[in-house]
């Protein structure tokens, strides 16, 4: 039992990045826009923390984690801004558009990396984020603000009403006097804010720098933590919970005894495997706002 | 001087390809209510919608009370009392009716909270005021689609609205409703409304509008004074000719049971059952109707008789075989042929281009289809430009035309072209018509008459009564996933089959449980 | 004016490879800004591309034909992936897993290569055979479960990828003689090398695959263009409820798509294994070619003759990533322009925005003209 309790911070330090980025991504499908790019939001946002926190160390200790999470977060913002253009102006494929920007995020991240450090990943930093009350991190704080924050807005608020009507019937929404392209553009930059903001949280920590390719898939898993959650913030927070749950588990089984002689790949694989079961067992496609992935045209009765 | 409540000028729209609106002027007076008629595709819901700031007209002026207006968004037309009652309703399916009728406008509380309890206050009020029943607190998906079109007018009394259009409302309703919603027009404009009414139902017209504007092809034909017009003259005016009312067709000659359909019950996705304990024959040689209101059932027995859904119990007999369980390929083999109600969804690869559609069930088949899989295409375009011919298909590259490019009327020649052509033995056919000018109307009855009288059995689902009368021989009502009475076509009335779609069964009227064969058909 | 006359806009707009063209163009023109703009010399980028393409050194007057050898070899994985993605394409279905499903190809040809019979030819046509059988279970998988479970195959494919990658590592671990990088040398006889190709080339690594790829290029074609498979893919492709209603099956369809795109991953992967190596490798992280795979198909247009283009001008991109290394550029531009150009082609329905608003508005004259 105390080993659970034990585990518990570390299941909050791997769920709350998982937590923050699946909000983000039920925002944004709430709306009627896909976002598949959400992975490389991540990575985006990683990057720009990892490089704010290693350039700010030393001048500005203390400050220096904070502002490194606000780059994250507005970097995030700044390039959803690419696949909210792309999705709800262009109306484009939003699964081809996101993927594209999947695709950039490694690209560009070690490039600017290549540039400023010259090497294939950021320098590291000397102290990430320190674990406060209980060894629990702050950003499990900030992810259950945030958790509430979304959905005090999506249910109490005038414009949560909007947004999500949006993402049921834009039609609807368009008669009602609301713009429709507007509240997806604000709902797929809020996005990439989180996104990004849960990029840096990760890298802030998880590790010590940012490097390619270690996101490995928590961006997807978020979004599948959106569906398994059925795009209802209690739903995804317990799906994040869980998600992190098997994360964290992967990394720690080394303290089981038994457990020790199974190859460490096998925990490697349980995230992905769980995500997998949960999409097929619960695939609540049902519950999906009716309009998501669909490009908003505008038309007549 | 009278008072114009609307005055539209000129106006002009156009689409890629087509001229939607060509310097139409309207004019509407203050409080009285006025049709705007036309057929599919004539334009009077383009015209309405640019009047409420839908689209934007490509050219002409509108006066609102005399005073120029710019309608560019919903926002402009409420805030100069114009409001919408959609054909498809904009309604939120997960949302209540207060949410629905609130969205856009909410009451908030102090702190800028949405204020679901005055609101919902508000809306009772209303609803009371203007005798408009509906429940505040339920959600959309749960109510009747009567109650719908309430939330969807409510919706703009709510934003107070002067001027109210309403778009083709009654396609929707059963006939109790359609009286009901008569009654609402009454009493909104003894309340000092204006109302445009878009339709293509003459009768309709007739009981409720004062004057009537009739638009063809984009262009204004004429507005008369509606006490004044016969049906005929106005079905004249819509069309361009004289319309025939009446299709001619011989007396049927009945053969054996084709299809023969026992306590059927089929289950929709909500886990309802849409259909209950349904039986139905079909002869060979007849054409069987299913007059009913959009869902009650018509989709899941047509699904079920052509495979596309498996019912939860009951049984299908094709001539004596059990195909309940078959897959579609099996049921086309056996002759089932199938017209499909949403010929973009479920009829045609818009995409794949004419020749290609027209084999779309038999590509795998020789000659189509050879050794190692290899298809024949010489031959497939060769099978397209018979059935060009044959059918009258109009497709500006011949087989190698699009489908997307090709107008609606011929999309569905090409599609009852590819089903007759295989001679089906059963030809399901679900709302042929919709949408179509008379034109291609008028030709797709007739080749539904012919195979009749080939010696198939067709079953016809429609939402137009007049079709299913015009065309069948005997008419089923379906209501709530049942059938309430089955009749012979000769001799009965639209009251009468009316009020069995609305579930009343008439005195007299035999149970089409007991014994199989109803009111007709015997051999 | 004659109505129905395209300008040349439209004209472009409406060409699929013409777009695919202009995508690529922008994407280099991009990356060359971005080369710039770190203050580096964007000719060191084309001299490289350029060495690669024709084997001559510029800078240096040389000429090598070892590295026209290794443009074909980094092409063709990713010829095989982007056919991998477009074949799946074609069939509505969007596969971005041909990474694990190269994975999964890899892995059971190194297999093969190590365990199995140390027959000349037969060894390594049962390699690469196992490796397409075990790559398309792998893809169908993914099939089943869409097509059944509706279960999204965006998700579900990148889930398989990271599986398949901690597998592979555990699996290969398992041959005897494995440490944690490599396992024993293959065989001669499981490796796809060609004598008259490495004479040709200078040495270089290109080798049979070469002539695999080529033959899975035009197997492509036959199977989608040709034959009533291809047709009732491409029906599913465009409108599933429709080609369902024609008496297709649409599950068996959906499978046997993502089966064969697996195939042409998993081909990658044994082609990559078998012929660029002597040894089987313990996998550290993802090779990668997958994920390219997905812009080149997208590039191609999902078409044999498009991807064949689009995977050798991929390749090109990716074969100059040491020479430019080598002059101070960073590799990672490629990356970026493949990534620009996957954003780029998503655009595409803007192109047809354009192309509506100006038809509408020469309608619109033609219209008021007739009065």
């Amino acid at each position: 039992m105390n080993e659970i309790l034990n585990l518990l911070p570390s299941v909050l330090m791997m769920a709350s990045p998982i937590l923050i980025t699946a909000l983000g991504g039920m925002i944004s499908e709430r709306s009627g826009v896909v976002n598949i790019a959400l992975e490389g939001l991540m990575a985006f946002g990683a990057f720009s923390a990892a490089t704010t926190h290693v350039l700010l160390e030393a001048s500005l200790p203390g400050w220096s984690i904070w502002i490194a999470l606000a780059m994250a977060a507005l970097t995030g913002a700044l390039v959803s801004i690419v696949h909210a253009f792309a999705s709800v102006t262009l109306n484009a494929d939003q699964v081809i558009s996101g993927t594209g920007i999947n695709l950039l995020a490694n690209g560009v991240t070690v490039f600017l990396c290549q540039v400023i450090f010259h090497h294939e990943r950021t320098n590291s930093f000397r102290q990430g984020m320190t674990a406060g009350w209980g060894g629990i991190y702050p950003t499990a704080w900030i992810a259950l603000v945030l958790l509430v924050a979304v959905w005090y807005v999506l249910y109490r608020r005038p414009f949560g009403l909007r947004l999500r009507a949006c993402g049921e019937h834009p039609q609807a929404a368009a008669s009602a006097g609301i713009d429709v392209r507007k509240m997806r553009y604000i709902a797929v930059i809020a996005s990439g804010a989180f996104g990004g903001l849960a990029g840096g949280c990760l890298v802030l920590t998880q590790t010590i720098e940012y490097k390619e390719n270690m996101i490995n898939g928590a961006g997807f898993i978020a979004l599948a933590a959106v569906s398994f959650g059925r795009w209802l913030p209690k739903g995804v927070a317990g799906a994040a919970i869980l998600f992190g749950a098997a994360v964290a588990f992967a990394i720690y089984v080394v303290n089981i005894e038994f457990l020790r002689r199974l190859p460490p790949e096998f925990f490697s694989i349980l995230p992905y495997v769980i995500t997998l079961v949960t999409l097929v067992a619960f695939s609540g496609k049902d519950y999906a706002p009716r309009a998501v992935g669909q490009p908003y045209e505008k038309s007549g009765s | 001087m009278e008072n114009h409540a609307i005055e539209m000028l000129g106006i002009t729209k156009v689409f890629p390809g087509v001229v939607a609106n060509d310097d139409i002027t309207l004019r509407v007076r203050e409080n009285e209510v006025h049709a705007l008629l036309g057929e599919n595709g004539a334009g009077k819901s383009t015209l309405m919608s640019i009047l409420f700031g839908l689209y934007e007209a490509d050219g002409g002026r509108i006066l609102v009370r005399g005073k120029p207006a710019t309608i560019r968004d919903p926002n402009d037309a409420n805030a100069l009392g114009i409001g919408m009652v959609h054909q498809h309703f904009k309604l939120v399916h997960n949302y209540t009716v207060t949410e629905n009728i609130v969205l856009g406008l909410e009451p908030r509380s102090r702190a800028g909270n949405v204020d679901l309890a005055s609101a919902g206050k508000k809306v009772a009020a209303l609803s009371s005021l203007y005798n408009l029943d509906v429940d505040p607190k339920a959600r959309i998906e749960t109510i009747s689609v009567g109650m719908q079109q309430r939330v969807e007018i409510l919706k703009i009394l709510y934003r107070d609205a002067d001027i109210l259009i309403f778009d083709e409302p009654t396609a929707v309703l059963t006939p109790q409703e359609v009286d009901e919603l008569m009654g609402i027009l009454k009493r909104l404009r003894a309340e000092g409304k204006t109302i445009v009414l878009i339709t293509h139902k003459l009768g309709e017209i007739k009981s409720a509008a004062d004057r009537c504007t009739v638009l063809r092809r984009g262009k204004v034909i004429g507005t008369v004074d509606v006490a004044a017009t016969s049906e005929e003259r106005m079905a004249e005016m819509m069309v361009g000719r004289i319309v025939q009312f009446r299709i001619d067709k011989g007396a049927a000659r009945i053969g054996p049971v084709v299809l023969s359909v026992r306590g059927l019950t089929v289950r929709n996705a909500k886990g309802f059952a849409a259909l209950s304990d349904f039986d139905l024959e079909v002869r060979a040689g007849e054409v069987v109707g299913i007059a009913g209101v959009d869902g009650n059932g018509q989709t899941e027995l047509i699904q079920a008789i052509t495979g596309l859904t498996e019912p939860d119990s009951g049984t299908i007999l094709l001539k004596g075989r059990d195909i309940t369980r078959m897959s579609i390929r099996e049921r086309i083999a056996l002759g089932v042929g199938h017209v499909p109600e949403d010929r973009h969804k479920h009829g045609l690869v818009l995409k794949f281009r004419l020749d290609e559609n027209l084999a779309l069930k038999t590509f795998g088949r020789p000659p189509f289809s050879g050794a190692l899989g290899l298809l024949n295409f010489r031959k497939i375009a060769e099978h397209a430009l018979e059935m060009i011919r044959q059918f009258d298909i109009r497709a500006g590259e011949g087989p190698a035309t699009k489908a997307s490019s090709m107008s609606g009327g011929n999309q569905q020649k090409a599609i009852i072209a590819r089903e007759i052509d295989l001679s089906p033995e059963l030809l399901v056919v679900a709302q042929p018509t919709r949408g179509l000018d008379v034109g291609a109307i008028e030709y797709i009855h007739k080749r539904i008459v012919e195979e009749r009288d080939k010696g198939r059995a067709v079953l016809l689902v429609s939402l137009e009564l007049d079709e299913v009368m015009a065309l069948c021989d005997r008419i089923a009502a379906i209501s709530k996933g049942r059938i309430v009475g089955i009749v012979d076509a000769l001799g009965a009335s639209e009251r009468e089959i009316g009020a069995m779609m609305g579930g009343h069964r008439a005195p007299g009227q035999t149970d089409p449980g007991a014994g199989a064969s109803g009111t007709g058909g015997a051999a | 004016m004659k109505a129905g006359g395209k300008t040349f806009l439209e004209r472009v707009a409406s060409s699929n490879p013409a777009i695919s063209a202009l995508v690529v163009l922008l994407g280099f023109l991009c990356g060359t800004l971005l080369v710039i703009a770190v203050g580096k010399d964007p000719l060191n980028m084309y001299r490289a591309i350029f060495q690669v393409l024709t084997g001559w050194d510029l800078t240096r007057g040389t000429w090598n034909s070892r590295y026209i050898g290794e443009w074909l070899v980094a092409s063709v994985p990713l010829i095989l992936c982007g056919l991998s993605m477009g074949f799946a394409a074609r069939t509505g279905l969007f596969n971005i897993g041909g990474e694990g499903q190269y994975i999964v190809g890899l892995t059971a040809a190194q297999f093969v290569a190590l365990l199995g019979p140390q027959v000349p030819v037969l060894h390594w046509i049962l390699a690469v055979t196992a490796a397409m059988s075990a790559a398309a279970l792998w893809g169908g998988i993914v099939g089943y479960l869409k097509a059944r479970y509706s279960v999204s195959e965006v998700v579900a494919t990148i889930m398989m990828n990271y599986i398949a990658f901690f597998a592979s590592r555990y699996l290969t671990q398992l041959i005897p003689g494995t440490n944690t990088y490599k396992t024993p040398n293959f065989p001669e006889t499981a490796r796809l090398a060609n004598d008259w190709l490495l004479d040709l080339t200078n040495k270089s690594r290109l080798n049979n695959g070469l002539f695999i790829a080529l033959l899975a290029v035009l197997f492509f074609w036959f199977i989608m263009e040709k034959t009533r498979t291809g047709f009732a893919l491409r029906a599913t492709g465009f409108n599933k409820d429709a080609a369902r209603y024609g008496g297709i099956d649409v599950t068996k369809n959906l499978v046997l798509a993502m089966a064969i795109s697996g195939m042409f991953a998993g081909l990658a992967g044994a082609i990559v294994s078998l012929g660029s190596f002597s040894y089987g490798r313990v996998l550290g992280g993802m090779d990668g070619y997958g994920f390219t795979g997905i812009a080149v198909a997208l590039v191609g247009n999902s078409t044999a003759p498009g991807t064949l283009i689009s995977g050798l001008l991929f390749g090109m991109l990716q074969s100059a990533q040491p020479l430019m290394q080598s002059r101070q550029i960073p590799k990672e531009v490629t990356y970026i322009i493949s990534g620009l150009v996957v954003v780029f082609i998503s655009l595409r329905a803007g192109f047809g925005l354009i192309l509506e608003a100006r038809s509408k508005q020469r309608a619109r004259k033609e219209a008021t003209r007739d009065e």
